[in-house]
């Protein structure tokens, strides 16, 4: 918890709260009590999120491509053109 | 022809309500807006390799409308409209977007703010789409995710690379 308020800096009690939420969805898992509390993140429960992001992505990477296609095409007709380029 | 990919889109969630994807282009921005606004170029490169673009209509003006239609592989046909908000040719496009997929469609509008920069004859372009609703963005990002379209887009994947 000390680390995390420290990496963020971002007050303690904000810390806990973001905490308790992402333990609550079970994104993290908390261990010890008291004191000194021990969170590991559980990728298992992210993954969905990434892959839901990755998947959005890669749609949008092979549109792009496309688009390089066009642009390439483009370039060269302006340059066919005689432009000062 | 060498074609030179400028790398991949990244796509990252700045808020519940929003969706920020950016790309480089080995282009300069006057190019990048043409393709983005010009019908005969934009059915080249906006199907992604998904299937056939069957209807691009683009009236650039501050109120104008679009709509491009797809029929995408092993999903069938795909939709989006809206309109013009804001144009400042080779710079910034704001539109609104409705995906015609799903009910009450025009409630669930996003707003789309794409912006060109360039530097040294290369455009970063970025597309931030913002839904009125975290459940909107939500449904958008899935919207391309349904079973069976997964399994055609690694399959697709598969024959794109051994097509290289």
């Amino acid at each position: 918890m000390n680390d995390l308020v420290r990496q963020l800096g971002l007050a303690q009690p904000q810390v806990s709260k973001h905490l308790r939420v992402l333990r609550d969805v079970g994104a993290v898992s908390v261990r010890g009590d008291g004191r000194q509390r021990l969170y590991r993140l559980n990728g298992h429960a992210l993954k969905p999120i990434h892959d839901w992001v990755k998947e959005y992505e890669r749609s949008w990477s092979e549109r792009f491509d496309q688009l390089d296609v066009v642009l390439e095409d483009l370039k060269e007709k302006e340059e066919g053109n005689g432009s000062d380029e | 022809m060498a074609v030179t990919s400028s790398g991949t889109a990244t796509v990252t969630l700045p808020s519940d309500e929003q969706i920020l994807i950016t790309r480089e282009f080995d282009a300069p921005r006057q190019l990048v807006w043409k393709a983005w606004t010009t019908p005969k170029l934009v059915k080249r490169w906006w199907h992604a390799n998904r299937g056939e673009m069957t209807v691009c209509e683009i009236d650039l003006r501050v109120g104008g409308t679009w709509r491009y239609v797809m029929v995408a592989d092993g999903f069938g046909e795909v939709g989006f409209h809206g309109e013009y908000r804001e144009i400042v040719p080779n710079e910034r496009l704001v539109s609104t977007e409705v995906y015609e997929g799903i009910p009450d469609a025009e409630e669930h509008a996003a707003v789309d703010i794409l912006t060109l920069t360039e530097v040294d004859g290369r455009t970063t372009l970025t597309i931030l789409v913002e839904h009125p609703t975290k459940e909107g963005r939500d449904a958008h990002i899935n919207s391309g995710m349904e079973d069976g379209m997964q399994d055609a887009m690694d399959l697709l994947e598969q024959v794109a690379v051994s097509l290289r």
